[in-house]
Protein backbone atom coordinates (compact mmCIF):
# COMPACT_ATOMS: atom_id res chain seq x y z
CA UNK A 1 0.00 0.00 0.00
CA UNK A 2 2.55 2.32 0.64
CA UNK A 3 4.72 1.37 -2.15
CA UNK A 4 1.49 2.46 -4.25
CA UNK A 5 1.17 5.39 -2.22
CA UNK A 6 4.23 6.64 -2.61
CA UNK A 7 4.30 5.83 -6.91
CA UNK A 8 1.19 7.89 -7.40
CA UNK A 9 2.65 10.46 -5.12
CA UNK A 10 5.95 10.47 -7.32
CA UNK A 11 4.17 10.23 -10.45
CA UNK A 12 1.85 13.53 -9.34
CA UNK A 13 4.82 15.78 -8.79
CA UNK A 14 7.22 14.46 -11.69
CA UNK A 15 4.37 14.19 -14.66
CA UNK A 16 3.93 17.58 -13.60
CA UNK A 17 0.64 19.09 -14.46
CA UNK A 18 -1.80 17.58 -12.15
CA UNK A 19 -0.02 18.60 -8.97
CA UNK A 20 -0.21 22.45 -9.40
CA UNK A 21 -3.20 21.94 -12.07
CA UNK A 22 -6.02 22.34 -9.33
CA UNK A 23 -3.72 25.13 -7.17
CA UNK A 24 -3.59 27.08 -10.22
CA UNK A 25 -7.35 26.55 -10.91
CA UNK A 26 -8.14 27.95 -7.31
CA UNK A 27 -5.85 30.59 -7.82
CA UNK A 28 -7.49 31.50 -11.41
CA UNK A 29 -11.34 30.94 -9.67
CA UNK A 30 -10.10 33.39 -6.80
CA UNK A 31 -8.54 36.05 -8.57
CA UNK A 32 -11.39 36.09 -11.31
CA UNK A 33 -14.37 36.32 -8.98
CA UNK A 34 -13.06 40.34 -7.38
CA UNK A 35 -13.27 40.82 -11.61
CA UNK A 36 -16.76 39.71 -11.54
CA UNK A 37 -18.69 40.48 -9.07
CA UNK A 38 -16.55 43.85 -8.00
CA UNK A 39 -14.01 45.12 -5.97
CA UNK A 40 -16.15 46.50 -2.86
CA UNK A 41 -14.13 45.06 0.15
CA UNK A 42 -17.55 44.27 2.52
CA UNK A 43 -19.19 42.28 -0.81
CA UNK A 44 -15.73 40.10 -0.78
CA UNK A 45 -15.52 39.18 2.52
CA UNK A 46 -19.32 38.50 2.81
CA UNK A 47 -18.90 36.28 -0.10
CA UNK A 48 -15.23 34.87 0.95
CA UNK A 49 -15.54 31.99 2.67
CA UNK A 50 -17.94 30.66 -0.16
CA UNK A 51 -16.31 31.35 -3.12
CA UNK A 52 -12.74 29.65 -1.92
CA UNK A 53 -15.16 26.56 -1.24
CA UNK A 54 -16.27 26.70 -4.57
CA UNK A 55 -13.39 26.76 -6.10
CA UNK A 56 -11.82 24.12 -3.65
CA UNK A 57 -14.16 22.15 -5.09
CA UNK A 58 -13.87 22.68 -8.68
CA UNK A 59 -10.02 22.83 -8.49
CA UNK A 60 -11.09 18.94 -6.91
CA UNK A 61 -13.10 18.30 -9.79
CA UNK A 62 -11.03 19.08 -12.23
CA UNK A 63 -8.19 16.28 -11.46
CA UNK A 64 -10.29 13.85 -10.38
CA UNK A 65 -9.92 11.82 -14.15
CA UNK A 66 -6.42 11.62 -13.44
CA UNK A 67 -7.08 9.59 -10.36
CA UNK A 68 -7.30 6.18 -12.79
CA UNK A 69 -7.66 7.50 -16.40
CA UNK A 70 -3.93 7.15 -17.10
CA UNK A 71 -3.21 3.72 -14.95
CA UNK A 72 -6.10 2.93 -17.27
CA UNK A 73 -4.68 3.26 -20.27
CA UNK A 74 -1.75 2.30 -19.85
CA UNK A 75 -2.74 -0.88 -18.09
CA UNK A 76 -1.69 -0.58 -14.84
CA UNK A 77 -4.53 -0.74 -13.36
CA UNK A 78 -5.24 -4.32 -14.41
CA UNK A 79 -1.98 -4.96 -12.76
CA UNK A 80 -2.90 -3.09 -9.97
CA UNK A 81 -5.90 -5.32 -9.67
CA UNK A 82 -3.96 -8.97 -9.83
CA UNK A 83 -1.84 -7.77 -7.17
CA UNK A 84 -2.57 -9.24 -3.61
CA UNK A 85 -3.63 -6.04 -2.63
CA UNK A 86 -7.85 -5.96 -2.70
CA UNK A 87 -9.51 -3.58 -4.84
CA UNK A 88 -11.16 -1.70 -1.76
CA UNK A 89 -7.45 -0.37 -0.44
CA UNK A 90 -6.64 0.53 -3.85
CA UNK A 91 -9.19 3.05 -4.36
CA UNK A 92 -8.51 4.02 -0.59
CA UNK A 93 -5.04 4.65 -1.68
CA UNK A 94 -5.74 6.18 -5.08
CA UNK A 95 -8.24 8.63 -2.88
CA UNK A 96 -5.35 9.62 -0.51
CA UNK A 97 -3.06 9.94 -2.85
CA UNK A 98 -5.28 12.28 -4.92
CA UNK A 99 -5.96 14.53 -1.81
CA UNK A 100 -2.98 14.72 -0.69
CA UNK A 101 -2.19 16.06 -4.11
CA UNK A 102 -4.91 17.88 -4.91
CA UNK A 103 -7.38 18.58 -1.21
CA UNK A 104 -3.33 19.24 1.12
CA UNK A 105 -2.51 21.87 -1.01
CA UNK A 106 -5.58 23.79 -1.49
CA UNK A 107 -6.07 23.55 2.16
CA UNK A 108 -2.75 25.53 2.95
CA UNK A 109 -3.38 27.79 0.13
CA UNK A 110 -6.76 28.90 1.12
CA UNK A 111 -5.48 31.43 3.88
CA UNK A 112 -3.35 32.78 1.54
CA UNK A 113 -5.81 33.75 -1.22
CA UNK A 114 -8.49 34.11 1.65
CA UNK A 115 -6.30 37.70 2.18
CA UNK A 116 -6.72 38.52 -1.69
CA UNK A 117 -10.66 38.17 -0.87
CA UNK A 118 -10.70 40.62 2.24
CA UNK A 119 -11.87 37.39 4.59
CA UNK A 120 -12.29 38.92 8.29
CA UNK A 121 -9.63 37.83 10.96
CA UNK A 122 -12.03 35.46 12.77
CA UNK A 123 -12.66 33.30 9.74
CA UNK A 124 -9.39 32.05 8.99
CA UNK A 125 -9.31 29.72 11.40
CA UNK A 126 -12.86 27.57 11.00
CA UNK A 127 -12.09 28.53 6.92
CA UNK A 128 -8.83 25.79 7.57
CA UNK A 129 -10.13 23.59 9.54
CA UNK A 130 -14.03 23.39 7.23
CA UNK A 131 -11.42 22.60 4.06
CA UNK A 132 -8.98 20.10 6.23
CA UNK A 133 -12.17 18.37 7.69
CA UNK A 134 -13.76 18.55 3.70
CA UNK A 135 -11.42 17.92 1.53
CA UNK A 136 -11.15 14.16 1.57
CA UNK A 137 -14.66 13.75 1.18
CA UNK A 138 -14.09 15.46 -2.25
CA UNK A 139 -11.66 13.16 -3.01
CA UNK A 140 -13.17 10.00 -1.80
CA UNK A 141 -16.55 10.95 -3.74
CA UNK A 142 -14.34 12.23 -6.57
CA UNK A 143 -12.59 8.36 -6.58
CA UNK A 144 -15.59 6.66 -6.89
CA UNK A 145 -17.34 9.28 -9.89
CA UNK A 146 -13.41 8.76 -11.56
CA UNK A 147 -13.84 4.74 -10.84
CA UNK A 148 -17.50 4.54 -12.41
CA UNK A 149 -16.38 6.66 -15.52
CA UNK A 150 -12.88 5.19 -16.25
CA UNK A 151 -13.92 3.08 -19.01
CA UNK A 152 -15.32 5.69 -21.15
CA UNK A 153 -13.81 7.81 -24.24
CA UNK A 154 -14.87 11.23 -22.77
CA UNK A 155 -15.90 10.52 -19.45
CA UNK A 156 -14.95 14.08 -18.38
CA UNK A 157 -18.02 15.75 -18.99
CA UNK A 158 -19.93 12.84 -17.35
CA UNK A 159 -17.73 12.52 -14.58
CA UNK A 160 -18.73 16.01 -13.43
CA UNK A 161 -22.43 15.64 -14.08
CA UNK A 162 -22.00 12.89 -11.54
CA UNK A 163 -19.96 14.24 -9.04
CA UNK A 164 -21.45 17.51 -8.43
CA UNK A 165 -25.14 16.79 -6.84
CA UNK A 166 -22.63 13.89 -4.54
CA UNK A 167 -20.89 16.88 -3.88
CA UNK A 168 -23.53 19.46 -2.40
CA UNK A 169 -24.05 17.99 1.11
CA UNK A 170 -20.00 18.41 1.95
CA UNK A 171 -20.31 21.83 0.37
CA UNK A 172 -23.36 22.88 2.04
CA UNK A 173 -21.82 21.99 5.61
CA UNK A 174 -18.22 23.06 4.55
CA UNK A 175 -18.87 26.86 3.75
CA UNK A 176 -21.81 26.78 6.33
CA UNK A 177 -19.03 26.23 8.95
CA UNK A 178 -16.59 28.59 7.34
CA UNK A 179 -19.68 31.45 7.14
CA UNK A 180 -20.34 31.08 10.74
CA UNK A 181 -16.85 31.13 11.55
CA UNK A 182 -16.43 34.28 9.44
CA UNK A 183 -19.37 35.72 11.48
CA UNK A 184 -18.20 34.96 15.00
CA UNK A 185 -21.18 32.20 15.32
CA UNK A 186 -20.57 28.76 16.94
CA UNK A 187 -18.89 26.56 13.94
CA UNK A 188 -19.84 22.92 16.24
CA UNK A 189 -22.63 21.82 14.45
CA UNK A 190 -21.29 22.11 10.99
CA UNK A 191 -18.10 21.13 11.37
CA UNK A 192 -19.20 17.65 13.24
CA UNK A 193 -21.80 17.10 10.15
CA UNK A 194 -18.48 17.97 7.80
CA UNK A 195 -16.34 15.60 10.13
CA UNK A 196 -19.42 12.72 9.68
CA UNK A 197 -20.03 12.74 6.31
CA UNK A 198 -15.95 12.58 5.92
CA UNK A 199 -15.81 9.76 8.01
CA UNK A 200 -18.51 7.99 6.66
CA UNK A 201 -17.23 8.38 2.58
CA UNK A 202 -14.02 7.06 3.96
CA UNK A 203 -15.79 4.19 5.54
CA UNK A 204 -18.21 3.60 2.62
CA UNK A 205 -17.07 4.65 -0.70
CA UNK A 206 -13.79 2.58 -1.19
CA UNK A 207 -16.43 -0.92 -1.11
CA UNK A 208 -18.41 1.28 -3.93
CA UNK A 209 -15.52 2.24 -5.59
CA UNK A 210 -14.20 -1.12 -5.58
CA UNK A 211 -17.03 -3.06 -7.02
CA UNK A 212 -17.25 -0.40 -9.72
CA UNK A 213 -13.75 -0.89 -10.67
CA UNK A 214 -14.15 -4.60 -10.80
CA UNK A 215 -17.16 -3.81 -13.38
CA UNK A 216 -14.86 -1.76 -15.23
CA UNK A 217 -12.14 -4.12 -15.55
CA UNK A 218 -14.30 -7.28 -16.68
CA UNK B 1 -47.11 -21.09 -6.11
CA UNK B 2 -47.28 -18.55 -8.49
CA UNK B 3 -44.20 -15.90 -7.16
CA UNK B 4 -43.21 -12.46 -8.38
CA UNK B 5 -39.66 -13.75 -9.51
CA UNK B 6 -41.43 -15.54 -12.40
CA UNK B 7 -42.26 -12.07 -14.06
CA UNK B 8 -37.99 -12.18 -14.19
CA UNK B 9 -38.76 -14.18 -17.03
CA UNK B 10 -38.88 -11.52 -19.88
CA UNK B 11 -41.77 -13.38 -21.91
CA UNK B 12 -43.52 -13.72 -19.07
CA UNK B 13 -43.06 -10.28 -17.95
CA UNK B 14 -44.19 -9.06 -21.86
CA UNK B 15 -46.77 -11.33 -21.72
CA UNK B 16 -48.20 -10.41 -18.81
CA UNK B 17 -47.63 -6.50 -18.91
CA UNK B 18 -48.86 -6.15 -22.47
CA UNK B 19 -52.21 -7.45 -21.24
CA UNK B 20 -52.48 -5.07 -18.48
CA UNK B 21 -50.60 -1.68 -19.75
CA UNK B 22 -53.55 -1.04 -22.42
CA UNK B 23 -55.88 -1.43 -19.21
CA UNK B 24 -53.46 0.93 -17.03
CA UNK B 25 -53.69 3.60 -19.50
CA UNK B 26 -57.53 3.59 -19.81
CA UNK B 27 -58.01 3.46 -15.91
CA UNK B 28 -54.87 6.23 -15.49
CA UNK B 29 -56.60 8.30 -18.09
CA UNK B 30 -60.20 8.07 -16.40
CA UNK B 31 -58.60 9.19 -13.08
CA UNK B 32 -56.91 11.53 -14.51
CA UNK B 33 -59.89 13.25 -16.26
CA UNK B 34 -61.84 12.64 -13.64
CA UNK B 35 -59.23 14.19 -11.23
CA UNK B 36 -58.52 17.32 -13.06
CA UNK B 37 -61.90 18.11 -14.05
CA UNK B 38 -63.41 17.86 -10.69
CA UNK B 39 -60.32 19.44 -9.60
CA UNK B 40 -60.22 22.46 -11.86
CA UNK B 41 -63.92 23.23 -12.34
CA UNK B 42 -65.82 21.73 -9.41
CA UNK B 43 -63.87 22.95 -6.25
CA UNK B 44 -64.24 26.49 -5.01
CA UNK B 45 -61.36 29.17 -5.15
CA UNK B 46 -59.38 28.50 -1.51
CA UNK B 47 -59.91 31.75 0.56
CA UNK B 48 -56.34 32.94 0.37
CA UNK B 49 -54.54 31.28 -2.79
CA UNK B 50 -57.93 32.38 -4.97
CA UNK B 51 -57.68 29.80 -8.23
CA UNK B 52 -53.92 29.22 -7.65
CA UNK B 53 -54.04 26.43 -5.37
CA UNK B 54 -55.75 24.22 -8.22
CA UNK B 55 -52.45 23.43 -9.52
CA UNK B 56 -51.92 20.92 -6.34
CA UNK B 57 -53.34 18.44 -8.87
CA UNK B 58 -50.35 18.24 -11.05
CA UNK B 59 -47.95 19.58 -8.43
CA UNK B 60 -48.58 16.59 -5.64
CA UNK B 61 -49.06 13.79 -7.77
CA UNK B 62 -46.01 14.70 -9.68
CA UNK B 63 -43.72 15.57 -6.83
CA UNK B 64 -45.01 12.41 -4.76
CA UNK B 65 -43.83 10.10 -8.39
CA UNK B 66 -40.91 11.67 -8.97
CA UNK B 67 -39.49 10.64 -5.48
CA UNK B 68 -41.31 7.23 -6.04
CA UNK B 69 -39.80 6.23 -9.28
CA UNK B 70 -36.26 6.66 -7.85
CA UNK B 71 -37.48 4.22 -5.03
CA UNK B 72 -38.41 1.87 -7.59
CA UNK B 73 -35.30 2.51 -9.42
CA UNK B 74 -33.56 1.88 -6.14
CA UNK B 75 -35.46 -0.94 -5.62
CA UNK B 76 -35.21 -2.97 -9.15
CA UNK B 77 -31.14 -1.76 -8.74
CA UNK B 78 -31.32 -3.91 -5.77
CA UNK B 79 -32.87 -6.74 -7.39
CA UNK B 80 -30.47 -6.34 -10.00
CA UNK B 81 -27.14 -6.37 -7.26
CA UNK B 82 -28.67 -9.11 -5.78
CA UNK B 83 -30.40 -11.75 -8.14
CA UNK B 84 -29.24 -10.31 -11.29
CA UNK B 85 -32.62 -10.41 -13.52
CA UNK B 86 -32.04 -8.57 -16.58
CA UNK B 87 -35.92 -7.60 -16.30
CA UNK B 88 -34.98 -5.13 -13.26
CA UNK B 89 -32.42 -3.36 -14.54
CA UNK B 90 -34.46 -2.76 -17.64
CA UNK B 91 -37.47 -1.71 -15.57
CA UNK B 92 -35.16 0.78 -13.50
CA UNK B 93 -33.37 2.21 -17.21
CA UNK B 94 -37.14 2.41 -17.83
CA UNK B 95 -38.02 4.57 -14.69
CA UNK B 96 -35.43 7.69 -15.16
CA UNK B 97 -36.73 9.56 -18.25
CA UNK B 98 -40.56 9.04 -16.44
CA UNK B 99 -39.11 10.28 -13.35
CA UNK B 100 -36.88 13.16 -14.49
CA UNK B 101 -40.11 14.57 -16.35
CA UNK B 102 -42.14 14.03 -12.80
CA UNK B 103 -39.03 16.15 -11.15
CA UNK B 104 -39.21 18.47 -14.19
CA UNK B 105 -43.71 18.81 -13.85
CA UNK B 106 -43.13 19.44 -9.62
CA UNK B 107 -40.66 22.24 -10.20
CA UNK B 108 -42.49 23.84 -13.12
CA UNK B 109 -45.67 23.88 -11.64
CA UNK B 110 -44.07 24.97 -8.47
CA UNK B 111 -42.46 27.98 -10.32
CA UNK B 112 -45.75 28.73 -11.77
CA UNK B 113 -47.35 28.94 -9.00
CA UNK B 114 -44.63 30.59 -6.76
CA UNK B 115 -44.63 33.27 -8.81
CA UNK B 116 -47.97 34.50 -7.62
CA UNK B 117 -47.78 33.44 -4.60
CA UNK B 118 -44.07 33.77 -2.74
CA UNK B 119 -43.64 36.54 -5.66
CA UNK B 120 -40.48 34.47 -7.25
CA UNK B 121 -40.19 31.80 -9.58
CA UNK B 122 -37.01 30.54 -7.97
CA UNK B 123 -36.00 30.45 -4.31
CA UNK B 124 -33.49 28.38 -2.89
CA UNK B 125 -35.84 26.54 -0.09
CA UNK B 126 -34.71 23.45 1.26
CA UNK B 127 -37.65 21.77 -1.18
CA UNK B 128 -37.17 23.27 -3.77
CA UNK B 129 -33.38 22.69 -3.87
CA UNK B 130 -33.72 19.41 -2.89
CA UNK B 131 -35.95 18.94 -6.25
CA UNK B 132 -33.27 20.24 -8.15
CA UNK B 133 -30.69 17.86 -6.40
CA UNK B 134 -32.84 15.14 -7.66
CA UNK B 135 -33.35 16.12 -10.77
CA UNK B 136 -29.63 16.18 -11.09
CA UNK B 137 -29.22 12.63 -9.79
CA UNK B 138 -32.05 11.32 -12.37
CA UNK B 139 -29.69 13.06 -15.61
CA UNK B 140 -26.38 11.72 -14.17
CA UNK B 141 -28.05 8.39 -13.87
CA UNK B 142 -29.77 8.48 -17.75
CA UNK B 143 -26.30 9.81 -18.76
CA UNK B 144 -24.39 6.63 -17.61
CA UNK B 145 -26.83 4.65 -18.88
CA UNK B 146 -26.54 6.02 -22.62
CA UNK B 147 -22.92 6.29 -22.10
CA UNK B 148 -21.81 2.69 -22.15
CA UNK B 149 -22.25 0.66 -24.52
CA UNK B 150 -22.09 -3.31 -22.80
CA UNK B 151 -25.55 -3.67 -21.45
CA UNK B 152 -24.33 -5.93 -18.06
CA UNK B 153 -21.42 -3.54 -17.60
CA UNK B 154 -24.08 -0.08 -17.64
CA UNK B 155 -26.51 -2.30 -15.39
CA UNK B 156 -23.98 -2.83 -12.94
CA UNK B 157 -22.08 0.76 -12.78
CA UNK B 158 -26.05 2.13 -12.48
CA UNK B 159 -27.16 0.20 -10.22
CA UNK B 160 -24.36 1.22 -8.09
CA UNK B 161 -24.51 4.68 -9.07
CA UNK B 162 -28.25 4.27 -8.12
CA UNK B 163 -27.75 3.03 -4.08
CA UNK B 164 -24.86 5.41 -3.72
CA UNK B 165 -26.66 7.93 -5.45
CA UNK B 166 -29.71 7.41 -2.61
CA UNK B 167 -27.74 7.68 -0.12
CA UNK B 168 -26.56 11.18 -1.22
CA UNK B 169 -30.02 12.36 -2.17
CA UNK B 170 -31.08 12.01 1.35
CA UNK B 171 -28.10 13.54 3.13
CA UNK B 172 -28.50 16.28 1.19
CA UNK B 173 -32.25 16.53 1.86
CA UNK B 174 -31.26 16.47 5.42
CA UNK B 175 -28.08 19.03 4.55
CA UNK B 176 -30.46 21.74 2.97
CA UNK B 177 -32.57 22.10 5.15
CA UNK B 178 -30.18 22.96 7.86
CA UNK B 179 -28.98 25.22 4.99
CA UNK B 180 -31.98 27.32 4.48
CA UNK B 181 -34.72 28.02 6.29
CA UNK B 182 -37.86 27.05 4.02
CA UNK B 183 -40.98 29.01 2.02
CA UNK B 184 -42.56 25.91 1.21
CA UNK B 185 -45.58 24.51 3.28
CA UNK B 186 -45.08 21.76 5.40
CA UNK B 187 -46.72 18.05 3.94
CA UNK B 188 -49.98 18.24 1.72
CA UNK B 189 -50.47 14.83 2.93
CA UNK B 190 -49.49 12.68 4.99
CA UNK B 191 -50.07 9.62 6.90
CA UNK B 192 -50.11 9.98 10.70
CA UNK B 193 -52.36 13.74 10.20
CA UNK B 194 -56.16 13.38 10.01
CA UNK B 195 -56.34 16.52 7.42
CA UNK B 196 -54.06 18.74 6.26
CA UNK B 197 -56.37 19.79 3.07
CA UNK B 198 -59.62 20.47 3.04
CA UNK B 199 -62.11 17.23 1.89
CA UNK B 200 -62.86 19.71 -0.81
CA UNK B 201 -59.72 19.92 -2.62
CA UNK B 202 -58.48 16.36 -0.46
CA UNK B 203 -60.97 14.09 -3.06
CA UNK B 204 -60.23 14.95 -6.81
CA UNK B 205 -56.35 15.42 -5.09
CA UNK B 206 -56.39 11.33 -4.11
CA UNK B 207 -58.12 10.75 -7.53
CA UNK B 208 -55.01 12.36 -9.09
CA UNK B 209 -52.66 10.59 -7.78
CA UNK B 210 -53.94 7.49 -8.49
CA UNK B 211 -53.85 8.45 -12.32
CA UNK B 212 -50.57 9.62 -11.64
CA UNK B 213 -49.52 6.45 -10.49
CA UNK B 214 -51.49 4.49 -12.92
CA UNK B 215 -49.61 6.16 -15.43
CA UNK B 216 -46.09 6.03 -14.16
CA UNK B 217 -47.09 2.08 -13.97
CA UNK B 218 -48.61 2.21 -17.41
CA UNK B 219 -45.57 4.00 -18.71
CA UNK B 220 -42.50 2.12 -17.32
CA UNK B 221 -44.34 -1.46 -18.51
CA UNK B 222 -44.13 -0.06 -21.44
CA UNK B 223 -41.00 1.03 -21.79
CA UNK B 224 -39.68 -1.85 -20.31
CA UNK B 225 -41.64 -4.09 -22.83
CA UNK B 226 -39.80 -1.32 -25.51
CA UNK B 227 -36.39 -2.27 -24.12
CA UNK B 228 -36.75 -5.98 -24.24
CA UNK B 229 -37.65 -5.94 -27.68
CA UNK B 230 -35.11 -3.86 -28.48
CA UNK B 231 -32.63 -5.88 -26.78
CA UNK B 232 -33.71 -9.25 -28.06
CA UNK B 233 -33.76 -7.60 -31.65
CA UNK B 234 -29.71 -6.79 -31.05
CA UNK B 235 -29.64 -10.37 -30.00
CA UNK B 236 -31.37 -11.50 -33.10
CA UNK B 237 -29.56 -8.78 -35.64
CA UNK B 238 -26.51 -10.01 -34.39
CA UNK B 239 -27.13 -13.91 -35.00
CA UNK B 240 -27.62 -13.36 -37.97
CA UNK B 241 -24.89 -11.12 -38.99
CA UNK B 242 -22.56 -14.52 -37.63
CA UNK B 243 -24.62 -16.86 -39.33
CA UNK B 244 -24.30 -14.69 -42.75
Amino acid sequence: MTALLLRDLRLAIRAGGGFGLGLAFFLIVVVLVPFGVGPQSELLSRIAAGTLWIGALLACLLSLDRIFALDWEDGSLDLLATAPLPMEAIAAVKALAHWLTTGLPLVFAAPVLAILLNLPPAGYGPLVLSLLLGTPALSMIGTFGAALTVGLKRGGLLLSLLVLPLYVPTLIFGAEAARRGMDGFDTTTPMLMLAGITCGTIALLPFAAAAVLRVNLR
Amino acid sequence: MPSLWEYANPKKFIDTTSRVTPWLFVAAFLCLVTGLTWGFFFTPDDFRQGSTVKIIYLHVPSALMAINAWLMMLVASLIWIVRRHHVSALAARAAAPVGVVMTLIALATGAIWGQPMWGTWWAWDPRLTSFLILFLFYLGYIALWEAIENDDTAADLTSILCLVGSVFALLSRYAVNFWNQGLHQGASLSLDKEENVHDVFYHPLLICIAGFVLLFLALVFLRTQTEIRARRMRALLARERLTA
